[in-house]
C-alpha cells in the first residue's frame, strides 16, 4: 500500500492509503464524517487534492481499494477492465486526466470509445478534482442511448419516471395518479410503482394494472413494480408482465448482501428479462436504483468515502446494459447528505460518473423533511441536471410522495425544465402524446386537453 | 386566488374532486403556465414549514415533566450537543452525554419509560405524557421507574438508559420523522433486557402514528402497548417473536 503526501503552506500532510487520499480529497459531506473519513480540515481536503492530481490513473489498476480475493465488485472491476479503450488515457495523472475531459479532444465519441477502459475509482477520483460546472460540461458531452418501448438519452431529450405510489397500493389510487401524470406529460422513462409491500401477489396486481393501461392506450413505455430482484424472478416464471426488473444496488459486496443480491442473481434475472422480449424498440431490461450513503448505513464501505463507493455500483449496473439508472439522490437523510449543497454536489457527482462509465444515468432528485433542503434546492438541481443532459428524472404528483413520505420534483417540474432547456420526450412517447391530443401547437404538453380520451381511466374510477 | 385551478375547467374539477377519494397525493392540481397554481405552491410549504419547525422546535423537559403529574423524572442529554449534531451524527444522540450518566438511579425496576425529542419535539409535547400516564394506568403491580426525559435523543439511547438503571425493559416514546400530512407523530418502541451495542432495531416492537384524534388515540395506543409488555415478559423478549399485535416496525430513528 503506498503513501501519498503533500505539502502546503509548509505543513506536510500524509495519507496512507489511495482510499484515505480519496476520502480526504472529497467534496464535504455529513457521511463522510460518520464514517470517519472525511478530512479532518479544509486544507487538508485542499492537499489530498494536490496529491490525488499527481496520481497516475493506472494506479487504480494495482491499487484495489478493497481487496480483490474478499469483494466480487473489485473483482468484476478488474477482469472486466478493457486496456485497448484505456490506452488513450493510460499515461494521465489524475490532474491531467481532468484538463483532457474538459477539452474539444474529449468530444462524444472519444469519450463513448474510452469508458470501457475507465474504472469508478478513475471517475470518481476525477471528479473530487472538478467543480460544479466542471461536472456539467462534461457529463453534457456524453450520450448513452437505451431503448424498449421507447428510446432513452437522445440529444435534446428529457424523459421522466411516472411514480403514482400509494401507501397501501390501492388500485384506484395508483390509476388516478397515473391519470394525473398522463394528463402532464409524464412517464416516458418507466411507469414505475414502489409498492407497500413485497409480496408476489400484490406486485403482481400493480404490474397487470400498469399492464393494462399501457396496452389499452397503446403506450409507449414500460412499467416496473420496484421489487425485490427474487420477486421479479418468481412472477416472470409464472408469466406475469414484467417489462423491466428492478433492483437496488451498491458498491461492494457486502452491501450487495445486505440488499439480497449477488451477481449471480443479477445474472439471472437479466437473462430471464431479456428471453422474454417483451421491448419493441430496444431491448434494455434493467433499471437499477443507487445512492451515496447505501454502502456505510449496511456497514459495508470497507472505509472508501461515500462517492468513491457510490460510483463503484455503477461497475456493478453497466453489467447488465440497463434502461435506466437512478440515483436516488436525497432520500437517505441528513446524517450522509445534510443540505441543498451537499445533495446537489452528490446529484452532479453521480450523474457524471454514471455517464462517463457509459450508463443512462437519471436522478430521483429529492429531499426528507429532516434535510435542510426545500423546493428551491429542488429547482436549482433540476435546472443544473438537466443542463448536464440527465436523461431523466423521477416526478411525483405536487412534488410530494405519500408514499415513501419524501419530496421529489413534480411533473410540473419536468414541464418547467423541458420548457425552459427546449427539451423534449422521449420520440416514441412524443410522437404518442401528439396522436392522442396532448400536445400544443407548439409541441408542449397542451394545458386544457379537455375531454380527453384519456380521462376515461378518471371517469371509471370516479363512476 | 380564489379559483387558481388555473386550466381546469368545471367538468374536470369534479373529475379530480372524485378522483381524490381514492388517493391523499396532490392531483389535478391545475397549471400556472407549466407550473404549480399559487395555492397549491403554497399549502406544499404550508406542509413543509410545519414538518421543519416540528424537526428544529426546541425540546421543553418542564412542559413534559408538567404534565407527567407526581411522577418522578430525570433529565440526561445524547451525546449529540445540538441539534445540528444531532441530525448529522445518529451515532452520538444513541450515546450518553458522559456526565448525565450519574444522574440515573439504579433500582430492582420492570420499565423505565424514556421520553425522547427524536424528529419532532412537538409530538413529545403533545403526546409523550398522556401515553406514560395511560399507559402507567394499565401496568398494575409493575415496579415502574423514574420517567427519563432525554435530549437529542434516537431510540437506541434507551439500552443504554434501561441497562444502567437495570430496568427490565424500555419503552421509548419518541418524535417521529414529521411527513408532509403530520408533524405531531409519536412512536413506541419496547425492548426488553436491551444491552447497548448488541441489542438491534429487530429486538424491538413498535407503535406509530399515535398522534389523537386522526392517528392512534392514547386509549388505544397505550392499551396495544400494555399488551405488548405484558406479553413481551411471558415471552421473556421483545422484537420477531412478538410480532402480532404490532406495527411494522419504522426504518428511520
Amino acid at each position: 500500500m503506498s503513501a501519498y503526501t503533500s505539502t502546503l503552506g509548509g505543513e506536510r500532510h500524509r495519507f496512507d492509503s489511495l482510499a484515505r487520499l480519496l476520502a480526504a480529497a472529497s467534496p464535504e459531506r455529513s457521511g463522510d464524517r460518520l464514517a470517519g473519513l472525511a478530512a479532518g480540515s479544509a486544507r487538508e481536503r485542499v492537499a489530498a487534492r494536490w496529491a490525488l492530481a499527481e496520481v497516475p490513473l493506472a494506479a487504480f489498476l494495482t491499487e484495489p481499494l478493497i481487496p480483490y480475493e474478499t469483494d466480487d465488485v473489485t473483482r468484476l472491476i478488474l477482469d472486466t477492465h478493457d486496456t485497448a479503450a484505456f490506452a488513450p488515457v493510460a499515461g494521465l495523472t489524475v490532474g491531467e486526466f481532468r484538463e483532457w475531459l474538459l477539452s474539444e479532444a474529449a468530444d462524444a465519441a472519444t469519450l463513448a470509445a474510452v469508458s470501457p477502459g475507465l474504472t469508478p475509482e478513475m471517475v470518481a477520483a476525477v471528479s473530487k478534482l472538478m467543480g460544479n460546472a466542471d461536472l456539467v460540461a462534461v457529463a453534457r458531452k456524453v450520450r448513452v442511448v437505451t431503448a424498449f418501448r421507447s428510446t432513452i438519452g437522445l440529444p435534446g431529450r428529457l424523459a421522466t419516471r411516472l411514480q403514482p405510489n400509494h401507501p397501501t397500493d390501492d388500485p384506484a389510487g395508483v390509476a388516478a395518479a397515473l391519470l394525473d401524470g398522463l394528463l402532464l406529460g409524464s412517464g416516458d422513462a418507466v411507469i414505475g410503482i414502489n409498492p407497500a409491500t413485497d409480496s408476489p401477489k400484490a406486485v403482481r396486481d400493480l404490474l397487470q394494472l400498469l399492464d393494462g393501461v399501457i396496452q389499452r392506450y397503446a403506450i409507449p413505455t414500460q412499467s416496473c413494480v420496484l421489487c425485490h430482484v427474487t420477486t421479479s424472478v418468481d412472477l416472470m416464471e409464472r408469466g406475469a408482465p414484467v417489462d423491466l426488473v428492478f433492483q437496488s444496488i451498491a458498491g461492494t459486496q457486502a452491501a450487495n448482501a445486505s440488499f439480497g443480491v449477488t451477481l449471480g442473481l443479477l445474472d439471472e434475472a437479466y437473462e430471464a428479462a431479456r428471453a422474454l422480449g417483451r421491448g419493441t424498440v430496444g431491448d434494455n431490461v434493467m433499471y437499477f436504483e443507487t445512492g451515496q450513503g447505501s454502502a456505510l448505513s449496511a456497514d459495508a464501505h470497507h472505509g472508501v468515502d461515500q462517492q468513491t463507493v457510490e460510483a463503484r455500483a455503477y461497475a456493478v449496473a453497466r453489467r447488465y446494459d440497463p434502461l435506466l439508472v437512478n440515483t436516488v439522490v436525497g432520500f437517505i437523510g441528513p446524517e450522509y447528505l445534510y443540505d441543498g449543497r451537499q445533495i446537489l454536489r452528490a446529484a452532479l457527482e453521480d450523474h457524471f460518473c454514471g455517464k462517463l462509465l457509459g450508463l443512462p444515468m437519471g436522478l430521483d432528485i429529492c429531499y426528507t423533511n429532516h434535510a435542510d433542503a426545500d423546493d428551491d434546492d429542488i429547482a436549482t438541481m433540476l435546472t443544473m441536471l438537466g443542463v448536464a443532459g440527465a436523461s431523466f428524472v423521477i416526478c411525483t404528483p405536487g412534488g410530494d410522495d405519500i408514499m415513501l413520505n419524501y419530496q421529489s420534483a413534480s411533473y410540473h417540474d419536468a414541464l418547467y425544465l423541458r420548457e425552459v432547456l427546449g427539451l423534449r420526450p422521449a420520440p416514441e412517447f412524443e410522437a404518442w402524446l401528439g396522436s392522442i391530443g396532448l400536445l400544443d401547437e407548439r409541441g408542449a404538453i397542451a394545458a386544457a386537453p379537455g375531454a380527453h380520451p384519456l380521462t376515461a381511466i378518471g371517469r371509471e374510477l370516479a363512476a | 386566488m380564489t379559483d387558481s385551478q388555473v386550466s381546469l375547467g368545471t367538468e374536470d374539477l369534479a373529475l379530480w374532486s372524485a378522483l381524490r377519494r381514492h388517493t391523499q397525493a396532490r392531483i389535478g392540481l391545475g397549471r400556472a403556465g407549466s407550473a404549480l397554481p399559487t395555492r397549491h405552491r403554497l399549502e406544499l410549504q404550508t406542509a413543509h414549514a410545519a414538518a421543519r419547525d416540528a424537526v428544529h422546535s426546541p425540546f421543553d423537559p418542564d412542559l413534559v415533566a408538567a404534565g407527567l403529574t407526581g411522577m418522578p423524572t430525570v433529565r440526561v442529554r445524547s451525546a449529540a450537543g445540538d441539534r445540528l449534531t444531532y441530525l448529522q451524527r445518529p451515532d452520538l444522540g444513541r450515546r450518553l452525554h458522559p456526565t448525565d450518566r450519574a444522574h440515573l438511579p439504579t433500582g430492582d425496576w420492570d420499565v423505565v419509560f424514556v421520553i425522547a425529542d427524536g424528529l419532532s419535539s412537538r409530538a413529545v409535547h403533545e403526546h409523550a405524557a398522556a401515553m406514560v400516564r395511560e399507559t402507567v394506568a394499565r401496568l398494575g403491580s409493575w415496579r415502574i421507574a423514574p420517567v427519563v426525559l432525554a435530549e437529542q435523543s434516537r431510540v437506541a439511547l434507551g439500552d443504554d438508559i434501561a441497562s444502567t438503571m437495570r430496568a427490565t425493559t424500555a419503552v421509548v416514546l419518541i418524535g417521529e420523522r414529521p411527513g408532509m400530512s403530520a408533524a405531531d407523530s409519536l412512536g413506541a418502541y419496547l425492548t426488553y433486557r436491551p444491552t447497548p451495542g448488541v441489542t438491534t432495531d429487530a429486538d424491538r416492537n413498535c407503535l406509530s402514528n399515535i398522534r389523537p384524534p386522526l392517528g392512534l388515540t392514547y386509549e388505544v395506543a397505550a392499551g396495544k402497548l400494555a399488551g405488548l409488555m405484558g406479553r413481551a415478559r411471558e415471552l421473556g423478549a421483545t422484537g420477531v417473536g412478538l410480532k402480532d399485535d404490532a406495527d411494522v416496525p419504522l426504518l428511520e430513528h
